[in-house]
């Protein structure tokens, strides 16, 4: 695969939440590190999957991107405008061209305004057309997402997960957005909703030629929708490949164990899955272990793995891993 | 994409309500809210037109008639009141020592109760959800300089220097003939009956409740997916806290603060009881009971008078304000 037509590329981003300590006079005592030095990018039309268990920074990697958290450093290119150095008036211009849906979709609609009212805030800001142009823009956007128009003057209690997660996906694509950060926006639902939004969302991507983060926090749920998939372990991304071939030939031990989870639906297969079951507890993003991150449950590790953290490389085309052993 | 494809029937044959219209309707099935509702109207617009509505003057006064009783109200006399008791029943509820109507003084005194619970009620109220409000949400140090101040001045001990200030402002201040500034807020204060400082010391203490209450919600809403939401698309600070932040944490403000006005109303019956509040002949509920308790025993109606509005205009608002909470948020019924 070429590397041409990169819509947003991430360098050694990081974020770290400070911990402080005193009252008036403040110490910085430590820092939660949510995301240290990641590096990816994402190319124009396609769903990067970000995947990793819960608490090991992949909202907060959506976040940074976004800035809606600034980054503590790092390069965020959207093209080549670099998101990082961009503040008031640019950053909210800037802000047209990316979204977010959330995982809540109760969290995510405030109460107290209707929906017409919620995904017309957007076009509200920007000062987009006319009142009545608005409504009217409204109407379509819920038509877009699969729901009545004549829903516009009703409040989010009134609708399920689903439909609500709808409206967030209304409220986002209010102005045409090239790029969409999806934070787990299935993972509050019901399995049978599930399908229904993955579905709205991939046919909102071909109809708009979306490019799509797709924050999961299991394999299974990004499998059908990403081209390629980036797995994430305490604040690091470890692996990411084409989808297939991640899971054809994951490299990285942490890969490995995640895959070996992932129910296999040949029962032939099945039957000789062997999991990988991890030593120990996901160890604190305040204190992460020296050397590879990984290094106190990871089954193959070495002297060196403590010591040293592993680079992050390209080790095939379009296949890149930080380990020391591959 | 099918519109059916999910379970709508439900919210189709529904009707669209928004949170408010839905708490609106909470609280008028509340009976006990409605009636307390009704009450504090009632008192309001009586008050607003104590003109009209009182049959005399606050400091009407009828010597001939000075404590006397209408016939009925002897039921709640001492049995020998017959023998020291003028009858009359020109007032309906009696007249004090000074042969003034009680029931116009309790109605004018209402106004004074009331006002002084809206002044107070809403300077509380907008100082403390401003402060809170931008504490919360600045956040970082300056919250936590923001909160330090306010819990200083929450042990500050205000009613004691309220009560030095109006000592001073009633007795040395027109003695020493001051000038400048002091004479002209000493001016206003006597404009008003005396109560400006009482407003402003009631505003002062009692915001600092409001403002940890307006910052605790702040801080749990701020960090909400709806709230990330509109800085995502772009919205500005003030956008975000107006239509945001406020119309989601202004309900428990409202709560907290109609449960504070029985405490404001007792405050300046209070400071009136005890000779500081507002300045005779000006009625006001505390200057009535503290007039009549020299002679509880002989006239036990003087005080039972406006103990009574008191006590049901308390009741009122308590009751008000929990139906307001459980009509605000159900789910903190409980
Ligand atoms: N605003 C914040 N302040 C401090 N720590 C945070 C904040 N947001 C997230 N964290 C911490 O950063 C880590 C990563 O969180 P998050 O990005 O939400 O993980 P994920 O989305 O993968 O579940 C967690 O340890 C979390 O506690
Ligand atoms: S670097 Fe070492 S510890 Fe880390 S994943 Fe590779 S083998 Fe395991
Ligand atoms: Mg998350």
């Amino acid at each position: 695969m070429s590397q041409d037509n990169i819509l947003l590329r991430v360098e050694k981003l990081t974020k770290h939440f400070p911990i402080t300590r005193g009252i008036v006079i403040q110490k910085q005592v430590g820092a939660v590190q949510a995301v240290d030095k990641v590096s990816f990018f994402v190319r124009e039309g396609e769903t990067l999957g970000l995947v990793g268990e819960s608490g090991c920074g992949k909202s907060t990697t959506g976040r940074t991107i976004l800035q809606l958290y600034r980054p503590t450093s790092g390069k965020v290119y959207f093209r080549d405008q670099d998101l990082t150095q961009l503040e008031g008036e640019d950053l909210r211009h800037m802000r047209r061209n990316m979204q977010i849906i959330f995982q809540d979709p109760y969290a995510s609609l405030n109460p107290r305004m209707s929906v017409g009212d919620i995904v017309a805030e957007p076009l509200e800001v920007h000062r987009i057309g006319t009142r009545k142009e608005q409504r009217e823009r409204v109407k379509e956007l819920l038509n877009l997402v699969g729901l009545n128009p004549y829903f516009i003057n009703r409040y989010p209690h009134e609708f399920s997960g689903g439909q609500r997660q709808r409206i967030g996906i209304a409220r986002a694509l209010a102005l045409n957005p090239e790029f969409i950060v999806c934070d787990e926006p299935i993972s509050a639902l019901d399995v049978s909703i599930q399908a229904q939004v993955v579905n709205l969302l991939e046919e909102l991507q071909e109809q708009f030629g979306l490019t799509y983060l797709f924050i999961a926090h299991d394999l299974s749920m990004v499998r059908h929708i990403s081209n390629r998939i980036a797995v994430m372990y305490l604040g690091k991304v470890v692996e990411l490949a084409e989808r297939n071939e991640l899971y054809a030939n994951p490299l990285h031990p942490y890969t490995q164990a995640l895959l070996s989870a992932v129910p296999v639906p040949d029962p032939v297969v099945e039957r000789q899955r062997q999991r990988i079951i991890l030593q120990g507890d996901v160890p604190s993003p305040v204190n992460p272990p020296a050397g590879c991150r990984f290094h106190p449950r990871c089954p193959l590790a070495q002297e060196i793995c403590s010591q040293e953290e592993p680079e992050w490389r390209e080790i095939a085309p379009d296949h890149w891993v930080a380990c020391h052993l591959v | 994409m099918a519109v059916a494809e999910l379970p709508q029937e439900q919210t189709l044959v529904r009707k669209q309500r928004s949170l408010w219209e839905e708490s609106f309707i909470r609280l008028i099935r509340n009976k006990v809210a409605v009636v307390s509702l009704l009450f504090v109207f009632v008192l309001a617009f009586v008050a607003a037109f104590a003109n009209y509505v009182a049959p005399y003057d606050y400091a009407e006064q009828d010597l001939m008639a000075n404590n006397s009783v209408p016939k009925w109200m002897l039921v709640i006399l001492p049995a020998n009141a017959e023998n020291y008791v003028r009858i009359t029943d020109k007032y309906p509820l009696g007249a004090d020592h000074l042969g003034r109507d009680i029931l116009s003084r309790v109605i004018y005194g209402a106004r004074v109760s009331l006002s002084f619970a809206v002044v107070a009620s809403m300077v509380s109220l907008i100082i403390g959800t401003l402060y809170g409000t931008i504490s919360g949400y600045v956040g970082g140090r300056a919250d936590d300089v923001m909160m330090r101040i306010v819990d200083f001045l929450y042990a500050f001990p205000f009613l004691v220097v309220v009560i030095l200030l109006q000592t001073y402002f009633k007795a040395l201040g027109r003695a020493s003939g001051m000038t400048g500034f002091g004479a002209k807020l000493l001016e206003i204060n006597d404009s008003m009956g005396g109560m400006l400082f009482l407003f402003i010391a009631i505003g002062l203490i009692n915001w600092i409740g409001m403002a940890r209450i307006a910052r605790g919600q702040v801080l749990s809403y701020k960090r909400k997916e709806f709230v990330e939401a509109a800085h995502a698309v772009g919205a500005s600070n003030s956008r975000i806290i107006i239509k945001h932040l406020l119309p989601n944490i202004i309900g428990p403000l409202v709560v907290a603060e109609t449960l504070a006005i029985p405490g404001y109303i007792f405050t300046e019956a209070f400071l009136s009881f005890i000779g500081l509040g507002v300045n005779p002949p000006t009625p006001s509920w505390g200057i009535m009971i503290s007039e009549a308790v020299p002679a509880l025993r002989s006239y036990p109606n003087q005080v039972l008078v406006p103990a009574v509005f008191l006590s049901l205009t308390t009741l009122a608002f308590n009751f008000l304000g929990d139906g307001l909470r459980d009509a605000l948020d159900p789910r903190m019924k409980q």
